[in-house]
């Protein structure tokens, strides 16, 4: 166990926890923030990205030692009130069935805005390929994108 | 003007006030609104008003709509409250919505399978949404006394037009729930329909990009631990010792034991599970502790020999099941099917006198088809929270089959059914894993040992290693045409381990004199279970590839030959069994042709057609494919639906768009094998499902224009989407392909 200092979504946190945990069990379980997602543990599925720093990060792979003095923000902290543009177009096209990987996805389609507010559908694919959705909503996960993109 | 009998005679005058939640067991933050977020909604009322057990109107005139199944993507939390809403005839926008939980008192086959929910709550929600406005009418009549006949509504208001009287639907809640239950009620005529047929976004759409709690995973409650289980590491092994000494010491961990998921001699039910009927629990603080714990855990693993179980029928009796012993490889699988499918079968469906026919054919195709195994891979891994204690056990999480485990549940812990209290979560994919809740029972008898509310976590090598898989199929077609290449005789031969994917009375059955279909089976100690579009799942992709293969020998073009079939079996049906309308077949085959611009050719694009019928809907695909860099890159797909009427059309087109992509996946890319009964994959690095680079590009959807009550949607997209893509890939490669995956790396089977 170890004291470690976190600062996720604007908020220091200080917590004593076994530095090696994954970030994402820290989050769900210490944080009560459940928004980020179990899905495989090994960063191959994307449900659990969230932003360190900006960029899109796999946070089941993190050890939340190696998460210390970084900008951490989740789902949660991605907008007040879900107006972020990514958010409100994953409303407009109503893209979720399940729902589940959703707040993956959305991480990682935030991410790719900030770094390249327009990108082609070949560059949409490449960002999002490390999110699985096991119900197939990859069409309205691209077109979401283009819509938030248009309204930047 | 349809009329139906209530069936609803527990009429509550309880009103709940909304500090008590009103809503069972579920607290505001889990309930969901109809209205977009930036749109001025009223506030909870003071006092809620139940009319019947689907729904309770509070005295500002919100109105709370109970959705009964379980919601795992498949759009019923919100498209079920519309078939109550739209008879209610309120304004969606002052709808919430709650999921219901078990309570079969109330409700109707609380389940989610078969593609079966909206068909078979069509009447009955409906029902209950004409009930209250009934009730509503009668008490504004009684109010303005003038006769209940000349009571209108209109989204959430009474009207007297001759008196100018009118009220809202608030105004008029408290006097509604004493009126009595009318014995019958009008339905509306489908021209009235206000909310049917029009598009409304998912009710928890909000709380599912915001990241609120709604699964099974985000669960909590105070003083709740976490648990895993340990299960054997191969198909055809039980548990032989445990040594957890380091594990019972490392933090935060509060015990370790094992547990046997159902009592001896209980005969199971269709949705019981038991490949390791012994399992190793670790309980402790944090899901990283229990991990860590888990992973010190020494443990010895036996084979078990071949012996029976107890599993008990449809029809209620107790029959003995035979498990075999052994560790299982795929190539052995491989060589028992293709032994199998050489032998003779069991006939289920015969016409005319296919053998003598084959003899004297011009031109006889004939074809093997195979798929392995599959899991389900729901995105949201196994899960579930139980607290169980001597006055009840309460149960929360993803489940689709609440009604079935409740007697599961209260034949392992030895409770009366009133004592067991199920609660469903969202669900992070279903697909047909969670028909099966042996993780539900698991937790239930961990927190009965534990004697503390806890949360079964499966990690995704857990999940995917447990079994209950899509069965591994082989399928062999033959095809005799006659010196004019008509289709005179047609023979279907298939099998799986361990069940066969037959469905002897569909196309073309019925549309060929001389037919003939066989199935058998092989048996195997690893579980299986249904997965989307089970059986359809693997056989309209390969009798859509063969049909396919038969026009081509044929010199007929592919639509044009599966139309002139089933104008046979329309105007001349062979036999009497066939379970499929040949009409609407032809429907969705005639659509898809005229709206892909089928014939045209389209430069670099290579095409693909498939129809089939399921789950009482019909579907066609076609599917344009391209070479991009060598490799097929799926285009776009053409899709033609007739499922009756569509209730919710922007989440029918997404379940059919998410059909297409998960039918083209799977057949593409994903199978699951075994070393000595050891799954080879099980977790995404190995196990490949399809991805953003690979969807297709795009997708059109059309509906077959219907005033049919609405049939199945969420499974009938994904079957015939297979046999497009093998047609494309084979316009594509000039190669036929037979196996399934048909691009996986290092996956073969049969």
């Amino acid at each position: 166990m170890a004291v470690i200092n976190l600062n996720v979504n604007g908020k220091k946190q200080t917590m004593d926890v076994d530095p090696g945990t994954p970030l994402l069990w820290v989050l769900r379980e210490h944080l009560g923030l459940v928004g980020t997602k179990y899905g495989c543990g090994i960063a191959q599925c994307g449900a659990c990205t969230i932003h360190v720093n900006g960029a899109a990060v796999r946070s089941c792979s993190l050890p939340v030692s190696a998460a210390q003095n970084r900008v951490i923000t989740t789902i949660e902290g991605l907008s007040e009130n879900g107006e972020h543009p990514v958010q409100k177009a994953w409303l407009e096209q109503d893209v979720a069935q399940c729902g589940y990987c959703q707040t993956g996805q959305i991480m990682s389609a935030a991410a790719l805005l900030k770094t390249n507010p327009n990108p082609t559908d070949a560059q949409i694919d490449n960002a999002m390929s490390g999110n699985i959705c096991r119900c197939g909503t990859y069409l309205r996960i691209r077109e979401a994108i283009k819509t938030a993109a248009a309204q930047k | 003007m349809t009329i139906v009998k209530t069936n609803i005679n527990r009429r509550s005058f309880l009103k709940a006030s909304a500090l008590a939640g009103g809503g069972m067991m579920l607290s505001f933050s889990w309930l969901a609104g109809c209205s977009p977020a930036a749109e001025e909604t009223l506030t909870l009322p003071k006092e809620w008003f139940e009319l019947n057990g689907y729904l309770k109107i509070g005295e500002n005139g919100l109105v709370t709509i109970m959705s009964p199944n379980p919601e795992i993507g498949q759009n019923v939390k919100t498209s079920m409250p519309m078939l109550v809403a739209e008879e209610l005839d309120v304004d969606w926008k002052n709808v919430i919505v709650e999921q219901a939980p078990l309570n079969t008192t109330v409700f109707t086959r609380q389940l989610a399978g078969g593609s079966q929910s909206i068909r078979q709550g069509w009447k009955s929600l409906r029902m209950a949404g004409a009930t209250a406005r009934t009730m509503l009418r009668e008490a504004a009549a009684k109010s303005w006394q003038v006769p209940v006949e000349e009571v209108t509504t209109e989204a959430s208001m009474l009207f007297h037009k001759a008196s100018g009287k009118s009220a809202s639907y608030g105004e008029m809640a408290s006097a509604a729930a004493k009126i009595e239950v009318p014995k019958e009620v009008e339905l509306k005529n489908n021209s009235d329909f206000k909310i049917i047929g029009t598009s409304r976004n998912n009710v928890d759409g909000q709380k599912i990009v915001t990241g609120q709690p709604l699964y099974g995973l985000d669960y909590r409650r105070e003083g709740m631990l976490i648990a895993m289980i340990a299960h054997p590491p191969a198909f055809g092994m039980k548990l032989k010792s445990v040594d957890d000494s380091q594990a019972r010491s490392m933090p935060g961990i509060k015990d370790v034991f094992t547990i046997k998921t159902y009592p001896e001699e209980y005969a199971q039910q269709w949705c019981d599970v038991d490949s390791f009927p012994e399992l190793v629990v670790v309980v402790g603080n944090t899901t990283w502790e229990v991990m860590n714990a888990r992973k010190a855990l020494k443990l010895e693993w036996e084979q078990f020999q071949d012996h029976e179980i107890a599993s008990s029928t449809f029809w209620g009796t107790t029959v003995k099941v035979k498990v075999p012993g052994g560790l299982e490889n795929s190539t052995q699988h491989a060589k028992v099917m293709a032994d199998l499918s050489a032998k003779a079968g069991t006939v289920v469906r015969k016409d005319g006198n296919p053998e003598a026919v084959f003899k004297k054919a011009a031109k006889v195709v004939e074809r093997s088809y195979s798929a392995p195994f599959l899991a389900h891979n729901t995105m949201e891994p196994m899960n579930f929270f139980a607290h169980v204690t001597e006055e009840k056990a309460e149960l929360v999480g993803p489940i689709q089959t609440p009604e079935y485990m409740e007697k599961s549940v209260a034949a392992r812990l030895n409770l009366p059914l009133e004592k067991i209290e199920i609660q469903m979560t969202r669900q992070g994919g279903g697909f047909g894993r969670r028909l099966y809740g042996h993780f539900l029972v698991e937790a239930a008898v961990i927190s009965q040992k534990i004697k503390a509310p806890v949360k079964l976590i499966y990690t995704r090598e857990d999940d995917m290693s447990f079994g209950v898989y899509r069965p591994a199929y082989h399928a062999l077609y033959r095809a005799a045409l006659d010196a004019d290449n008509n289709l005179i005789a047609f023979h279907v031969k298939a099998g799986g381990i361990p069940e066969s994917p037959l469905f002897a009375n569909r196309f073309p059955a019925g549309a060929v004199e001389n037919y003939l279909a066989e199935s058998w089976t092989a048996s195997s100690n690893i579980s299986v279970g249904a997965f989307r579009a089970p059986a359809s799942n693997f056989i309209a992709g390969a009798e859509q590839s063969f049909l396919d293969e038969v026009a081509e020998a044929a010199g007929k073009d592919p639509i044009q030959f599966r139309l002139d079939l089933l104008d046979r079996a329309l105007t001349k049906p062979v036999g009497k069994d066939n379970d499929y309308e040949a009409k609407r077949l032809a429907g969705v085959l005639e659509l898809v042709r005229n709206k892909s611009n089928w014939g045209q050719d389209l430069p670099n694009v290579h095409r693909g057609v498939s129809a089939y019928f399921c789950h009482d809907s019909y579907v066609a695909h076609v599917i344009d494919l391209v070479m991009e860099n060598g490799k097929p890159r799926v285009e776009k797909v053409h899709c033609a639906v007739d499922c009756g009427i569509v209730v919710n059309p922007i989440a029918a087109i997404n379940l059919v768009e998410g059909g297409s992509v998960d039918g083209i996946g799977h057949a593409m890319y994903s199978g699951l094998t075994f070393t000595n009964g050891t799954p080879d994959q099980t977790n995404f690095n190995k196990y490949r499902l399809i991805r953003h680079q690979e969807a297709p590009r795009a997708i059109d959807v059309h509906f077959v224009p219907s005033t049919v009550d609405p049939t199945g949607l969420g499974e009938p997209p994904f079957p015939p989407v297979i046999g497009a893509l093998a047609n494309a890939l084979y316009k594509a490669t000039g190669k036929r392909h037979y196996q399934q995956p048909y691009l996986g790396e290092g996956i073969t089977l049969g």
